[in-house]
């Protein structure tokens, strides 16, 4: 099926989710845009990270449908579907080994050659803004920073063409923070990634987002331009009460 | 030649004179436990009440089922066992989820089933086929050991699921199975299962005589023909243990995932 030039990245339709009995996620309707970055916003149990979960599929929603380039989601072969959107998590995980351990199991899993390996790690810790030193340095020595680019770097070895991030700066220092998301706002321009970004931190979120959805108690109650939608927050970070 | 006249020797009759005295070892254990407050006491005298009566009890199957002679009494013997000791690895999870019994059970039919057959049929060479004096005890042995196996790699892959799920949703979500996501968590249940027969191997004959070769030596079997069927167990033995593991792993690892490669929440 021919992509029309604004056919949405993905279009949620009536979403609705529970975990352990409670509904996290109801009634979501909302459109992701494509080559964009789109910016979840709302407080800690909103519903940001659901969200994320099942636009990679990790879950499943009870309700409603998704769709992803046009396509029910579900017609997607799940590992195909996971690689094309790939999902980094709040907490960075490290596979056992080196970094470069870690960069070589997501290419083993994209079918990468061998030879292809070598030039495809050196771009995306490029692009991930890691010292290409550290390749070989034990994933567990790094700091909760580095593991965090080495998490992006990973997701992009599969070539993504979208990337969730759940609270990529939580556990960072504002510096570190803003490093990073400049860095993720430098990946959009060059690889056109449609990037998702979940984050409780409105004031970093305006400075590099194009869309915004705000989240609260698991409804989208706004959602457009992010400039818009984020100075017309009546609290600048709808994580305070 | 003094050696000789002790293998001619028949075997010593145990009399319930004699039993009751070997209930002295019992209550030195009762005492020890009771002394130390490890509340075990009640425990061990409870099992060894159970000892007694279950023991009684498969005596007197096992003299009805030898007397009978039926191929049928037979195996209808072997798959009690099966599902007694299907149930006995059951129990002995934290977690139980649907399906884990008939996953159990089929790996001791697999792993302790074919181990049977290649042995009574390749090795020992048993006839009739069905003869209740070789099978019986065989697959007592087979399956007790498998069915600790099954227990322990059960387990373990419980345990690693759960403390690598946030390992298993990265592998998960980079597009990887949920095959490969669980390979390190299967990896690492089956060597729990198997390292302690492998221990056996290595220290079998030196830090200790086993039982069957044990019984066979009491009954007045030659030594060096008890060995050879200790050895048959012992390779018998890992084989059982490996085969119930690692199909008792393989059927277990399912039922942690969803048909669309997503880790079920623990809840649920």
């Amino acid at each position: 099926m021919e992509l029309k030039v604004d056919t949405p990245s993905f279009e949620l339709r009536g979403v609705g989710q529970e975990r352990a009995g409670r509904t996290v996620l109801q009634d979501v309707d909302a459109t992701i845009p494509r080559h964009l970055i789109t910016v979840l916003v709302g407080p800690s149990g909103g519903g940001k990270t659901s969200l994320l979960r099942l636009l990679n599929r990790l879950d499943d929603p009870v309700r409603g449908d998704i769709l992803y380039d046009g396509r029910p989601i579900v017609d997607y072969a799940v590992t195909e579907l996971r690689r094309r959107v790939a999902l980094v998590f709040q907490t960075p995980v490290m596979f056992p080994g080196t970094v470069s351990d870690n960069l070589a199991v997501a290419a083993e899993l994209a079918g990468l050659q061998e030879g292809q390996f070598d030039q495809l790690a050196g771009q995306v810790m490029l692009l991930a803004e890691l010292d290409p030193t550290l390749l070989e340095r034990p994933g567990d020595e790094l700091s909760v920073g580095q593991k965090q680019r080495v998490n992006l770097a990973r997701a992009l070895m599969t070539s993504p063409e979208v990337l969730l991030l759940d609270e990529p700066t939580s556990a960072l220092d504002p510096e570190t923070s803003h490093a990073l998301m400049k860095t993720i706002a430098t990946l959009s321009e060059v690889r056109r990634l449609t990037i998702v970004v979940a984050t409780h931190r409105v004031s970093e979120a305006g400075d590099y987002a194009h869309h915004a959805l705000v989240l609260r108690d698991g409804r989208v109650v706004e959602s457009g331009d992010s400039e818009r939608v984020l100075s017309g927050l009546p609290n600048p970070d709808p994580s305070s009460p | 030649m003094q050696n000789l006249d002790i293998l001619e020797q028949p075997l010593l009759d145990l009399t319930l004179i004699d039993l009751t005295v070997a209930v002295g070892l019992v209550l030195i254990a009762i005492g020890v436990s009771h002394w130390h407050r490890t509340g075990l006491a009640r425990s061990f005298a409870v099992g060894a009440l159970r000892t007694v009566l279950q023991l009684t009890i498969v005596g007197y199957l096992l003299v009805y089922i030898f007397a009978i002679d039926r191929w049928y009494l037979v195996v209808g013997a072997l798959f009690l066992m099966l599902a007694i000791a299907s149930k006995s690895a059951v129990d002995r999870q934290d977690s139980k989820p649907a399906g884990l019994f008939g996953i159990t059970g089929a790996a001791l039919l697999l792993g302790s089933g074919l181990t049977l057959i290649y042995v009574s049929v390749m090795v020992v060479h048993v006839d009739p086929w069905y003869n209740p004096r070789y099978l019986i005890p065989l697959f007592g042995m087979i399956l007790g050991n498998g069915m600790n196996a099954a227990a322990l790699a059960a387990d373990r892959l419980a345990g690693e699921m759960e403390t690598r799920s946030a390992e298993i949703e990265a592998y998960l979500a980079l597009g990887a199975s949920s095959v490969r996501a669980a390979r390190e968590p299967v990896r690492l249940a089956l060597r729990a299962s198997m390292i302690p027969t492998v221990n056996s191997l290595m220290v079998v004959g030196i830090v200790s005589l086993p039982g069957m070769m044990t019984g066979q030596i009491i009954a007045g079997a030659d030594p060096l023909i008890a060995i050879r069927y200790q050895i048959v167990v012992m390779f018998m033995l890992a084989s059982a243990v490996a085969l119930s593991a690692v199909v008792v792993v393989l059927g277990y690892r399912r039922t942690f995932f969803t048909a669309a490669e997503q880790l079920r929440p623990k809840d649920g």
